[in-house]
């Protein structure tokens, strides 16, 4: 029986959670000497007070999306991918290459070619981990760790021996081309006449995060193969008992995990950066492991997880710029926000349980004649 | 201790998990020297009372009293120096330690273990002569069988000066002769002096070896009485709180055509070990046919080739077209467009998904159903609805297709999974351990649900460790042993002890045969015989 109200378990418990992370927060940077007041303001200032704290709150809030769903999809089937960053630095590698050899002729097409390289850059670096845990049972956190180091060699040396423009000292692409750029919110306004920052911050992509946010829920809760992922995740005797074939499962939804870690790679390399740059990932799939966690791996949960981890990203940048709290710090509150949303959910959660459920007994002192649903064994 | 003091005290001990009051205000006396049967339906709160006698739980409120002295029980140490004893249902022992390693552990008296080994060396042979508890001590756990591991368990309370024995259900993995020869030990226990507390939810058990018993149902004691001056049908009327059928109505079968024939099936496990070792079955339409065995002896097995998730060698055909045993058509989905429809052993290993909702559970195996799909989309909406018809065809409780598998009690998972598996209308239904954890009430309903389906002209396999049920629904029986068939039998044919012995691997039934032979077998046999009963 479900002990507590559904809006308790979604909103109550992870909004306590947050309030202690950020309790924790404050006692830390008064320790250092610092005003945790001050500094509160000053991250909301800085992630949301502007058009441009806006812009950059919702960019990193894009790059958590895609890998926040990543790992909720592999949660799913009941598969860790903690190789988030490596899929998406090849899914950046995948969008060089198809922007920087073919002529697009518009951007909307080069994006459609850059989701489609991206996708399958990603997916690609998965299906081997993907591949070695269903046939050979390897462990496909201990294989997709690996790959993150693979990929980033990979892509260092993909940088130095051949994507680099001859003479250059940096280990950089070359820019694609300026009709190519993707649109982004300070553009927009900009064209409306409202006054706004020149950053290639927030753009088209974010768009496209909310749709595979839609994707991924109707995959998963709609259709027959989100149907047998969530069934082999909770069981996988019972999948096999229903016909359910555990290879093609792992397979597949380690594809669809490695894609969508993928496509990030079109917001910071085709949106931000507009070439390929070492390092572009920036850590970003680790945090996607804390956003489906704070998510409970629901689509809709990841997004707004994902909103308040750029907020903390992009406020904590702020930080770092205006104060002397140095930039760790932010790392430290990030790792709170984890601490709390994720390795501690039970501590929340069990005092509440039993709050709501003494709640429930006085009442049902209060009105005897209604009969308890029979009790489960 | 006086003598008219009782043995064990419960006064009005009550206990709650979450929403659920497993305990209400329970209150037992029971004398020294007898045998105190309780029995109930599966969650009616038997073991969570025992836990708590032991010092596993700690009760909300209420008083134990052992022989007159108030007693507090906090952990399991406090109940074995209060002279309790507890045989547990899954034996606790340590597989690869011999037995007399198994019996002092926990109780060494020293640093050194020589000194204890020889101690208890000696106190087991007194044991084993006083109460005709035969064991052999340097035997490994693994290598004897599950009648000898029971005494062992016996054995390790009577070491730690148990006077109070309780045993959890200690028939579950046992023959009928070996049931036989623990009662025997039992009531030899009984004359001794000690006092002993049988939990079971087999009325026969309770009718033969006890002195008096208690009934709980829904957490409550709903009656102690004499077992000389009650009945079974009494009992089981005041376990489910109706009258309730003890037999299986049912008319003779008219067996057809054969739906099912198995020819050398062989099945060889991950470990190289042969599970199956040449299984020759055929199933008519019509009729049910049904598999005795102590469990772990290729039953398991047998179902899931036949359910398409395990793999093996030989031949079986269905309505005369063979059936792919290895290759692609060898999976559950396979199986189901062919009219195989498979109740299995574990419901909620295999037959749910116990986070699953009702309704996603009705979809399980045949969410590939046309039915069931909308385009690429499934069709929810349509799901749901099915689940809701067949919710109340088979009498579901509560009727609410959103509930999640788990908060339905045991026998109305079971009826979730029987109507998705019966309401296909397949041609062959196989059905392992039916009524398994299911409660008295349920089992009645279960039973027929599958007559029905045998008179409507179908075959069924049907798989189950009691023999009683066996015998109550089966046309024909087939006794499995070791991976093999030991022998057929008609049910009007045989009895208990002859299905009995063949379960021993034992095929010449007309001789006597001792316990001690019967064990030695099961204790050969390739089978984990205890496994997952």
């Amino acid at each position: 029986m479900d002990v507590m109200p559904k809006w308790a378990e979604v909103v109550l418990v992870p909004l306590i959670s947050l309030l202690l992370a950020a309790v924790i927060s404050a006692l830390v940077i008064l320790a250092i000497g610092e005003d945790p007041i001050a500094a509160a303001s000053l991250m909301v200032e800085g992630a949301v007070g502007s058009v441009r704290g806006w812009g950059y709150t919702l960019y990193y809030a894009t790059n958590f999306i895609f890998t926040g769903l990543a790992v909720a999809v592999a949660f799913h089937a009941r598969l860790f991918n903690i190789g988030g960053e490596g899929q998406a630095m090849l899914g950046g590698l995948g969008v060089a290459l198809a922007l920087l050899y073919v002529p697009w002729p518009h951007w909307t097409i080069g994006l459609i070619a850059a989701t489609g390289m991206a996708a399958a850059f990603g997916a690609l670096w998965a299906l081997i981990p993907a591949y070695l845990q269903a046939k050979r049972g390897s462990h496909i956190v201990i294989t997709t760790i690996m790959f993150n180091f693979i990929a980033s060699a990979l892509l260092i040396w993909m940088l130095n021996e051949f994507l680099k423009p001859v003479g250059s000292q940096d280990p950089a692409s070359a820019r694609f081309a300026t009709h190519l750029d993707l649109p982004t919110l300070n553009g927009w306004l900009a064209s409306m006449g409202i006054k706004a920052s020149k950053d290639d911050s927030v753009n088209v992509t974010f768009l496209v995060a909310l749709a595979c946010a839609v994707g991924v829920w109707v995959l998963m809760w709609k259709t027959r193969l989100g149907y047998e992922i969530r069934a082999f995740g909770h069981s996988e005797s019972a999948a096999k008992y229903a016909g359910i074939n555990p290879v093609k499962i792992t397979v597949v939804a380690m594809l669809i995990s490695g894609g969508l870690a993928g496509l990030m790679g079109i917001n910071t390399v085709m949106g931000e950066a507009e070439r390929l740059v070492l390092n572009s990932t920036e850590g970003a799939g680790f945090i996607g492991i804390a956003v489906a966690l704070m998510g409970r791996s629901h689509p809709l949960g990841v997004v707004i997880a994902a909103i308040l981890f750029g907020f903390l990203y992009q406020g904590g940048a702020e930080l770092a710029l205006w104060t002397s709290i140095p930039r760790e710090l932010i790392v430290v509150i990030q790792a709170l926000v984890i601490l709390f949303t994720g390795a501690l959910d039970n501590m929340v959660r069990m005092p509440l349980e039993r709050m709501f459920l003494a709640s429930k007994r006085r009442r049902e002192a209060a009105k005897p004649e209604r009969k308890p649903v029979e009790p489960a064994e | 201790m006086t003598s008219t003091a009782p043995a064990i005290e419960l006064k009005g001990i009550s206990k709650a998990f979450g929403p659920v009051q497993a305990n209400k205000d329970i209150s037992i006396r029971v004398m020294p020297g007898t045998i105190h049967g309780i029995i109930g339906e599966n969650g009616a709160g038997k073991s969570t009372l025992m836990s708590i006698l032991y010092g596993f739980y700690k009760a909300d409120a209420g008083e134990i009293f052992i022989g007159g002295q108030k007693t507090e029980i906090p952990d399991s140490q406090a109940a074995i120096a209060a002279g309790i004893g507890m045989v547990f249902q899954h034996f606790k022992l340590v597989e690869n330690f011999t037995v007399l390693e198994n019996i002092i552990l926990g109780a060494e008296d020293g640093r050194m273990l020589r000194p204890s080994l020889a101690k208890a060396r000696a106190s087991l042979l007194e044991l084993a002569e006083d109460y005709g508890l035969h064991v052999e001590p340097d035997a490994l756990i693994e290598d004897i069988g599950v009648g000898m591991q029971q005494r062992v368990e016996i054995l390790k309370a009577l070491y730690r000066q148990a006077d109070i024995l309780i045993l959890d259900e200690p028939t579950g993995v046992l023959t009928p002769a070996e049931a036989d020869q623990l009662f025997r030990i039992l009531g030899r226990l009984r004359s001794e002096g000690k006092t002993i507390i049988l939990i079971t939810h087999k009325l026969r058990e309770i009718m033969d070896i006890t002195d008096t018993v208690s009934v709980m149902r829904r957490g409550e004691m709903t009656a102690t009485v004499k077992t000389s001056e009650t009945s079974p049908q009494e009992l089981a009327e005041l376990m489910v709180g109706r009258k309730v059928l003890l037999r299986v109505d049912k008319t003779p079968a008219k067996p057809g055509e054969v739906v099912l024939d198995i020819k050398g099936l062989k099945v060889v496990d991950d470990q190289g070990v042969e599970r199956l070792r040449g299984i020759d079955l055929q199933v008519r339409a019509g009729e049910v046919v049904g598999i005795a065995g102590v469990a772990g002896n290729g039953q398991s097995e047998l179902l899931e080739v036949l359910g398409g998730y395990e793999q093996g060698t030989g031949s079986i055909t269905l309505n005369g077209h063979s059936l792919d045993l290895t290759g692609k058509e060898s999976d559950g989905r396979s199986r189901r467009r062919r009219g195989i429809a498979h109740v299995p052993e574990d419901r909620q290993r295999e037959g749910l998904i116990m986070d699953f909702q009702a309704w996603e559970n009705t979809a399980f195996g045949y969410h590939h159903d046309d039915a069931y799909r909308a385009g690429i989309l499934m069709n929810n909406a349509a799901v749901r609805a099915d689940t809701a018809t067949k919710m109340e065809r088979f009498d579901v409780r509560p009727p609410i297709p959103s509930l999640a598998a788990k908060n339905f009690s045991g026998g109305n998972q079971q009826k979730i999974v029987l109507a998705r598996e019966i309401e296909r209308n397949p041609d062959l239904l196989l059905v392992g351990q039916p009524t398994r954890g299911v409660d008295i009430g349920a089992i009645e309903f279960i039973h027929q649900q599958i007559v029905a389906l045998r008179d409507q002209g179908k075959a069924i396999l049907l798989v189950s460790v009691e023999l009683e049920e066996i015998l109550a629904l089966s046309d024909r029986i087939a006794v499995m042993f070791d991976g093999r068939v030991m022998g057929e039998r008609l049910p009007a044919e045989t009895d208990e002890k002859e299905l009995g012995l063949l379960m021993a691997g034992i095929t010449d039934t007309d001789h006597p045969h001792s316990v001690e032979e019967i064990e030695a077998n099961l204790a050969h046999a390739g089978g984990d015989a205890h496994k997952e009963v």
